[in-house]
């Protein structure tokens, strides 16, 4: 298709992509590990490096375009996705990454996030959920979870936090993975997943502030506590988790409940698959809603739609307009409908 | 009896205004007038007058929906001052027009809507018709819903439907009255009807009907002939403002060789540009409706990095909410073309009226020093030109252009004469060519200090921008405190230079005079035809009207000193004339200002130029 990315065979490296600035980010941040996934992920897609724009907003994750060797825009505070939507439209052709965090994408640029989930342009939407504010030095976001104690919330959190799954599944969006920054492997893969699906891929990655938040993704990321309280959900398989792979996911009336495999007469044959594919997103939203202790968080790919894209839809039209228009040019444009000749 | 031929009385103007209820059709009847008027081969300007209810309530003045068109066989720069011929459908177009016709001037009513329960809602005591309230006026009563009834009985049409067609038997009246063609106005009725051919039937008989009922009453001492207007050869048409804006733009994506993208909100009065641009994807415009007026402007800087022809459409609210984004196409040296079509304000104010008080926003209104060429369009037609003007600055220069329209001329229409493009001057902006060794994102070219435009998917060129402070030249983020006075000085210098690529100040009348009248934007008509009969009394009166507002033109100080006082007159508090106070405060300024969300009038414009030469 002409309005769309294309890929050739390329040999490219990860050093393609390194800018020469000093990344600036605090020793031990998240965003270190998922900078460096991406510059992985890069290489692989067969894209040519120019054909690359990276975006962002405002916060500390937002300062990664400086940090990739792309075409990139650090733009302002929650507005990425409307940027990122406007260059889309504008070529096609180019691969569209946006970066923002939990503050720029569920905060000030809440309105931008679900209505490009809605739209569905083909851009890959990476968001790093430190839970914090951390540019501003550690008042709450939207995903703080309620009660927490923070600089502007001396007496604990009085509010609901968002999950942004739930967001994205509720704005109708086609496309939402989670993965956590301790875990290269997975990113790289879900970034590289997030690429290849056509479509706004909206992927959650738990971060960490080592600074204003640390560990608040302890449970899901710790040592000893990751295995019981994380799945990493893969498309066609059933959903078993647990150190000795010995938890699963199943249905019960209309809930999904963590069960023991063995106990109950429960095998692995009751546990649901997983089925990214499919449009009705009534299991999806409860993937995406399920929180530790009570069942894992759910990581990897959780929901992937096939729909056609914003680009798509306004392209085809541009081309059959121009097969069908009598108009060609401006001048035919001024010249129809009622006009008249003075002599 | 004499024949109808004999009583013919030519005029060089007149002005007709369609009053009635928000429902009952005006908008269209006047369009049709207007189209008729401009097969008649006369000069014309309209303008419609709409509340910003969709239907307020029925026969209420607040309810009212006018629509006055000015034409003539001379030249026609304004929709008039005052009516010489006023259609009232009910008693509630009368009242809230009384104000706006001469004092002789035929009002024509349909006096079946003249019954007590409209006199209530309108706020009349008794009847107008009998009580003197007209007294001096020609009144016609027409009894037009009786008679558009009768006219289509033969039809079998209920009766809401057959008086959806009331207003044709209005128009029929004034056809008559100016001895008009039914010819295009039929053609008219079958192409928009043609899904329902009793409707066509239904409209040509009432619109016949109202022609023949003007004939045979004698209700009118003569009838009207306006000659057509001395135009120069060539093609033309009838433009609004909005239509103007929305075509030059695309003329201007087309002398450029990109794509237009525009990212908007929809907002009165500016929505029709918006709707126009969405109908145009043949030639590649993409109209992308956004989610809010900051989507709208961040998205298109989206499409001016990726290298479209960036444009985004709003009024006086929604560049509020815009400022911010300005700021980041002022910091990114991008070009963006805002179009602030201005209302009454502040906050939501008067949405469907009109105001110049937009100018410090556009001005002033960001954070930090940030400079754009700020420029206005003088009338409908014009903003054909000022827009591809503002696209090609944009571009050519690499900076954001606000460019300041109004509701008036966003929504009065006049005749434009067809542009050819091969007559359009050309748009070049400073693409950097792939590959190019020596490119960095903010070196610049010497001449207009603008950057060079790298787009992403150019190999060689990869780059990064944004909203914190560039380095000069390399473009890395840079908190230098030197370097920040030296961008700030580029920028600023930038914008200023543009002096160099717009046509000087050009004044109307002499040299110099007793008083120099001043002027920007969509007010050219009306000061315009001020200075013209002024000149034809002969008075020393010159005018100076600016398009052109930041930067000002190159020989605006020198214009301004040649004249002994000097009057600016503005729809608003006085926001240009504390600019050129500032910018030049060597002079003396006097001051007009007109705060009613109402143009000016000839006359007022007149009586403040009188006290000033007699004082």
């Amino acid at each position: 298709m002409e309005n769309t990315i294309e890929t050739k065979n390329l040999v490219l490296t990860k050093e393609d992509f390194e800018s020469d600035q000093m990344v600036k980010w605090c020793p031990g941040c998240g965003d270190h590990a998922i900078l460096k996934s991406v510059e992985n992920v890069f290489p692989e897609l067969g894209i040519p490096k120019e054909d690359f724009v990276v975006v962002s907003g405002i916060g500390c994750s937002s300062r990664f375009p400086y940090y990739m060797n792309t075409y990139g825009f650090h733009s302002i505070h929650g507005r990425a996705a409307a940027i990122a939507t406007g260059i889309k439209l504008s070529n096609p052709k180019l691969s569209v990454w946006m970066i923002s965090g939990d503050g720029d994408s569920m905060a000030i640029g809440g309105n931008h996030f679900i209505h490009i989930a809605r739209r569905n342009p083909d851009i890959n939407y990476l968001m790093f959920n430190n839970k914090i504010y951390g540019l501003t030095k550690g008042q709450y976001s939207p995903t703080t979870p309620k009660g927490s104690k923070t600089k502007s919330s001396p007496q604990g959190t009085f509010e609901t936090p968002f999950n942004p799954g739930e967001l994205v599944i509720g704005a109708r969006g086609k496309f939402f993975a989670r993965v956590v920054d301790t875990n290269p492997k997975l990113m790289t893969q879900v970034f590289k997943q997030a690429a290849e699906h056509r479509g706004t891929s909206i992927v959650e990655i738990l971060a960490n502030c080592v600074i204003f938040n640390n560990l608040v993704h302890g449970l899901i990321t710790g040592r000893d506590t990751k295995d019981d309280n994380q799945i990493v959900l893969e498309a066609g398989k059933p959903m078993v988790y647990g150190r000795d792979r010995e938890k699963g996911i199943i249905l019960k009336g209309t809930k999904l409940v963590s069960v023991e495999i063995g106990k109950d007469g429960i095998t692995e044959a009751d546990l649901l698959v997983h089925d990214p594919s499919e449009p009705d997103p009534g299991i999806h939203l409860m993937l995406a809603n399920m929180m530790p202790p009570e069942m894992p968080s759910a990581l990897g790919v959780i929901r992937a739609v096939k729909a056609p894209t914003l680009e798509d839809s306004v392209y085809d039209s541009i081309e059959h307009e121009k097969r069908t228009s009598r108009i060609k040019c401006v001048d035919d444009l001024l010249n129809q409908g009622g006009t008249w000749e003075i002599k | 009896m004499t024949s109808k031929k004999d009583r013919v009385v030519e005029l060089n103007k007149a002005v007709i205004r369609f009053a009635g209820d928000s429902g009952d059709g005006m908008q269209l009847t006047g369009n049709l007038f207007s189209d008729s008027t401009a097969f008649a081969g006369n000069d014309f300007a309209t303008f419609p007058d709409y509340p910003s209810e969709i239907r307020a309530p029925q026969g209420t003045v607040s309810g009212v929906s006018g629509f006055q068109i000015h034409f003539g066989k001379v030249d026609i720069h304004t929709s008039g001052d005052l009516a010489d011929v006023l259609i009232a459908m009910n008693p509630a177009s009368l009242k809230a027009n009384m104000n706006w016709i001469t004092r002789e001037a035929i009002i024509i009513v349909d006096s079946d809507a003249f019954i007590d329960k409209n006199f209530d809602k309108a706020g009349y005591k008794s009847n107008p018709l009998t009580d003197g309230t007209l007294t001096g006026h020609v009144v016609v009563q027409a009894p037009i819903g009786t008679m558009t009834k009768e006219a289509v009985k033969s039809l079998n049409l209920d009766n809401k439907t057959a008086q959806k067609s009331k207003n044709m038997f209005a128009l029929g009246i004034v056809y008559y009255m100016f001895n008009r063609d039914f010819k295009q106005t039929f053609t008219f009725f079958e192409q928009k009807f043609k899904a329902n051919p009793l409707i066509v039937e239904a409209n040509k008989a009432v619109l016949t009907a109202g022609f023949n009922y003007g004939e045979t009453i004698e209700a009118f001492a003569n009838t009207y002939k306006i000659e057509p207007a001395a135009l120069q050869k060539g093609t033309y048409r009838n433009v609004t403002g909005n239509l103007a804006t929305a075509w030059g733009l695309l003329a201007a994506a087309e002398r450029a060789n990109l794509k237009l993208f525009l990212g908007s909100y929809p907002i009165t009065p500016a929505s029709e540009i918006l709707q126009e641009l969405s109908k145009h994807k043949e030639l590649s415009a993409i109209a992308f409706q956004a989610e809010d007026e900051i989507a709208g402007i961040v998205s298109t800087i989206g499409a001016a990095y990726a290298g479209s022809l960036p444009v985004t459409s709003t009024s006086g609210p929604g560049l509020s909410l815009k400022s911010e984004a300005i700021g980041l196409a002022v910091m990114t040296e991008l070009p963006i073309v805002i179009v602030d079509v201005q209302r009454g304000g502040p906050s939501t104010g008067l949405p469907t009226k009109s105001e110049q008080s937009d100018l410090y926003q556009a001005l002033f209104g960001r954070n930090g020093e940030a400079p754009v060429i700020v420029m206005s369009a003088l009338s409908p037609s014009d903003c054909f030109y000022a827009a591809f003007e503002a696209a090609k600055l944009s571009l050519e220069h690499m900076t954001p252009v606000i460019l300041l329209t109004d509701g008036s001329i966003a929504n009065g229409s006049e005749v434009f004469k067809i542009p050819k493009m091969a007559d359009m001057p050309k748009i070049v902006p400073p693409i950097a060519p792939a590959n190019d060794p020596d490119y960095k994102p903010f070196k610049r070219n010497p001449e207009t200090l603008s950057r060079s435009w790298a787009l992403p998917g150019t190999p060689g060129l990869r780059h990064r921008v944004g909203g914190l402070e560039k380095d000069n030249i390399s473009g890395n983020v840079s908190h230098d405190p030197k370097n920040h006075q030296i961008m700030t000085e580029l920028r600023q210098k930038k914008v200023e230079l543009v002096a160099n690529y717009i046509p000087e100040l050009e004044v109307f009348g002499d040299e110099h005079a007793d008083v120099l009248m001043v002027s920007w934007g969509g007010t050219y008509g009306v000061m315009l035809t001020a200075i013209e009969e002024l000149r034809e009394e002969g008075k020393s009166v010159s005018l100076a009207h600016f398009k052109y507002i930041m930067p000002l033109p190159r020989n605006t100080r020198e214009v301004l000193a040649r004249y002994k006082k000097i009057l600016v007159s503005e729809i608003n508090m006085g926001q240009f004339v504390n600019y050129l106070r500032m910018s030049f405060p060597e002079f003396t300024y006097h001051q007009f200002n007109k705060i009613q969300g109402l143009p000016f009038m000839v006359a007022e414009l007149k009586e403040k130029v009188n006290e000033l030469l007699n004082d």
